[in-house]
């Protein structure tokens, strides 16, 4: 089943083997140990008590959660492992069913390299406005994340214009990842149900999903449990993010990393379904390395990719949903590193089926916003969408007919064959086949092909607006949670 | 036979190792070394070793951190003796690290902990999810040259903002200086909210400190 105007990997014809059944079997036993013998912090009251009252091994004091094997166990089997994300058009839903894999925008950067000017500066609402607006109108992108802050907005209420913002440009899923206190929470439920035509509609039709970030090691934000119990109560879609790092807040081991940051978002994720059977989870990570000079957090580099194949094997497992940390580079700017770490960690993030591909368009580890960026990483994207497709073997692709009409020394230009098949041959909109003398007269590259492109689309595009009355409905809520 | 003892000394704080660092420290309160030799002659010349090292790129974090709680638990040691005697070490200035209210994430404002009290600054560290009115409070009781403040979130990290208003209105700039940080810190943030330092990572930390206190590198 393919969205309207969204372009999106299924029946992948490549695999690739990153743990043996043996390593994960280690790597999920490891984990339930860490959650049985160490425990993971829940800061949360009601949280603790719903695992107290489920028979875990409660501290209130350090809010610290151990927990038995079979209970976190029997708690995952409840998770539903496929569902949609639902979008304002309908035609635009997308499966999450492990057979499609679907690119986001990445999400929460601060800072912005202005479309017009060039020069780099605090995100705001508009940036969300404008992101939107030109995702919307690439066929790569089939969701949002909200991608940078609103930064010009009363904290209290950010998330919420923020989701707004999208929802007004963009016809898209809407995931967001900062809205983290029962206010806000309870308020972006109302939003999202305005849309979906009530609260009791959104379970069919879950227009918002919802990513909490866990606090790795082994933690959890209070803020985030008590908006993600409410999001998982009307089956608005929530997923816990580790992003633990080797050597920082993770062990240096790449097998002890995953087993930290599995351990966080399978306790959190067991927590749902313990307090409401079947609500739909995903699991979420970008785990890296960090930096062994500064201590930072890296985004990219050869840990990076490989996290973003083992931890699809790991969300497979529990048969839920993964939502894929890809894309990230440490690059300050659109370059070869970016490409390098935007091409290797979507390609391996997605060979083995990772259902949501977060995310393009970021620098400087997700913290500053490139429109250039955006739109050359989905054509990273594009290019491994057609890799995925593999090689079609067939008396038709094998052309055996065309072999012997054009024979030795002859051309393949004029056929019949050719003209039939060679828009299935991949291309570009953003690389350099271009005559060399052609380059040294303009001395372009995809750089400027991908700004011009973003700043075309800005100026054109104009998705089917949000109706009026549900905008104004909108506003009158979040007024209702500033202070 | 002090001057092997040094060298010990110096050595498990290269190789980051507190118990030994430990022992060390009370088999010198045993011979009746000095504290203040045993901290300089001894264990402050790995610290510098590490730094050094690390320096030329032939060092990482994790041995520099190792490095840093080796040497803090030398000094735990020594300091009951050095009050003992009357004295103290020459302390570069007094920090108050905190991560802002509403937020509980720690790792940074942790390294920078670690990074400056193995530079030589007396560092209190408030812990997360820390007002305006605790950090205040803290930096007054200690008489702290610094406040250091860390968020990871843009919904956090105005309460830098409120922070240094507050220090404003009690007038108790510039006598108390601020430095930021957290990942979505901006250098244009920094400028908004009239901080008086902001580091990237945790070394660069450790810089601004310095110059914060007027106790530049050479």
């Amino acid at each position: 089943m393919s969205s309207k105007n969204i372009k999106t990997i299924s029946n992948p014809k490549l695999k690739l083997e990153v743990l043996t059944q043996d390593d994960l079997k280690k790597i999920h036993e490891a984990t339930l140990q860490i959650i049985e013998k160490v425990g993971v912090r829940f800061p949360s009251k009601r949280v603790l008590e719903i695992w107290e009252a489920n028979g875990a091994d409660v501290n209130y004091e350090k809010k610290i959660v151990r927990v038995k094997p079979r209970i976190i166990e029997d708690a995952l089997k409840k998770a539903p492992p496929a569902y949609k994300l639902a979008a304002r058009d309908p035609q635009q839903d997308l499966q999450l069913d492990g057979n499609h894999v679907h690119l986001g925008t990445d999400g929460c950067g601060v800072e912005v390299i202005d479309i017009d000017t060039g020069e780099k500066r605090t995100s705001c609402l508009q940036d969300v406005r404008d992101i939107a607006r030109v995702a919307d109108a690439t066929e790569e992108v089939a969701f949002h994340w909200v991608p940078v802050s609103a930064q010009d907005r009363p904290a209290e209420a950010r998330g919420l214009h923020e989701i707004k913002a999208v929802w007004e440009n963009s016809t898209k899923h809407v995931q967001s990842e900062s809205i983290y206190n029962v206010d806000e929470a309870k308020a972006a439920i109302e939003m999202a149900a305005l849309i979906a035509g009530g609260k009791d509609k959104l379970r069919e039709r879950p227009v918002l999903s919802l990513m909490q970030c866990t606090a790795p090691p082994l933690g959890h934000d209070g803020g985030s449990l008590d908006a993600a119990l409410l999001a998982a109560e009307v089956g608005i879609p929530t997923g816990f993010m580790t992003m633990a790092a080797c050597a920082t807040t993770g062990p240096t081991t790449m097998a002890g990393n995953l087993a930290v940051g599995n351990a966080e978002v399978i306790a959190g994720t067991a927590l749902l379904q313990l307090a409401y059977p079947g609500a739909p989870v995903f699991y979420a990570a970008a785990q890296t390395a960090s930096d062994l000079r500064t201590g930072a957090y890296t985004g990219g580099g050869p840990e990076d990719f490989l996290f973003g194949a083992a931890t699809n094997v790991l969300a497979d497992f529990y048969n839920i949903p993964l939502s894929m940390g890809a894309f990230a580079t440490g690059a300050k700017e659109p370059n070869w590193q970016a490409g390098l770490e935007g091409a290797m960690s979507s390609f391996m993030a997605s060979v083995v089926m990772s259902d949501m591909l977060l995310g393009c368009g970021f620098l400087h580890g997700s913290r500053i916003w490139s429109y250039a960026e955006m739109l050359m990483d989905c054509e990273i994207f594009s290019i491994v969408h057609k890799m995925m497709a593999g090689i079609e073997v067939n008396d038709e692709t094998l052309a055996m007919d065309v072999i012997a009409a054009v024979g030795p020394g002859g051309h393949f230009l004029a056929q019949k064959h050719t003209r039939n098949h060679m828009r299935e041959l991949f291309m570009p909109k953003f690389m350099d086949r271009r005559p060399y003398s052609e380059w040294e007269t303009k001395k372009d590259d995809a750089r400027d092909w991908a700004l011009a492109k973003a700043r075309k689309t800005l100026k054109e595009h104009q998705p089917d607006p949000l109706d009026e009355k549900t905008g104004k409905e909108m506003e009158r809520i979040i007024k209702s949670v500033e202070k | 036979m002090s001057e092997e003892l040094y060298k010990e000394m110096a050595q498990c704080i290269i190789d980051g190792d507190s118990d030994i660092a430990t022992q060390l420290a009370k088999k010198s309160i045993e011979l009746k070394m000095h504290p203040l030799d045993t901290i300089t002659k001894g264990f402050v010349v790995g610290v510098n070793y590490i730094g050094d090292q690390f320096g030329k790129g032939e060092a990482f974090l994790p041995e520099l951190v190792m490095a840093g709680e080796a040497m803090k638990a030398a000094v735990a040691v020594l300091e009951p003796e050095l009050i003992k005697l009357g004295e103290a070490r020459e302390m570069m200035g007094r920090v108050v690290l905190a991560t802002v209210e509403g937020d509980i994430h720690e790792i940074g404002k942790t390294l920078v902990g670690t990074m400056l009290s193995a530079s030589g600054f007396e560092v209190v560290d408030l812990g997360v999810d820390q007002p305006a009115d605790k950090i205040i409070g803290k930096a007054l009781e200690i008489n702290a040259d610094i406040i250091g403040m860390s968020a990871l979130l843009t919904t956090t990290m105005v309460r830098q903002r409120e922070v240094i208003e507050e220090l404003d209105k009690e007038g108790l700039r510039p006598r108390i200086k601020v430095m930021v940080g957290g990942a979505p810190i901006t250098r244009d943030w920094v400028t908004k909210i009239k901080a008086d330092g902001y580091s990237e990572d945790a070394i660069g930390a450790v810089k601004i400190a310095k110059e914060l206190v007027g106790k530049t590198d050479q």
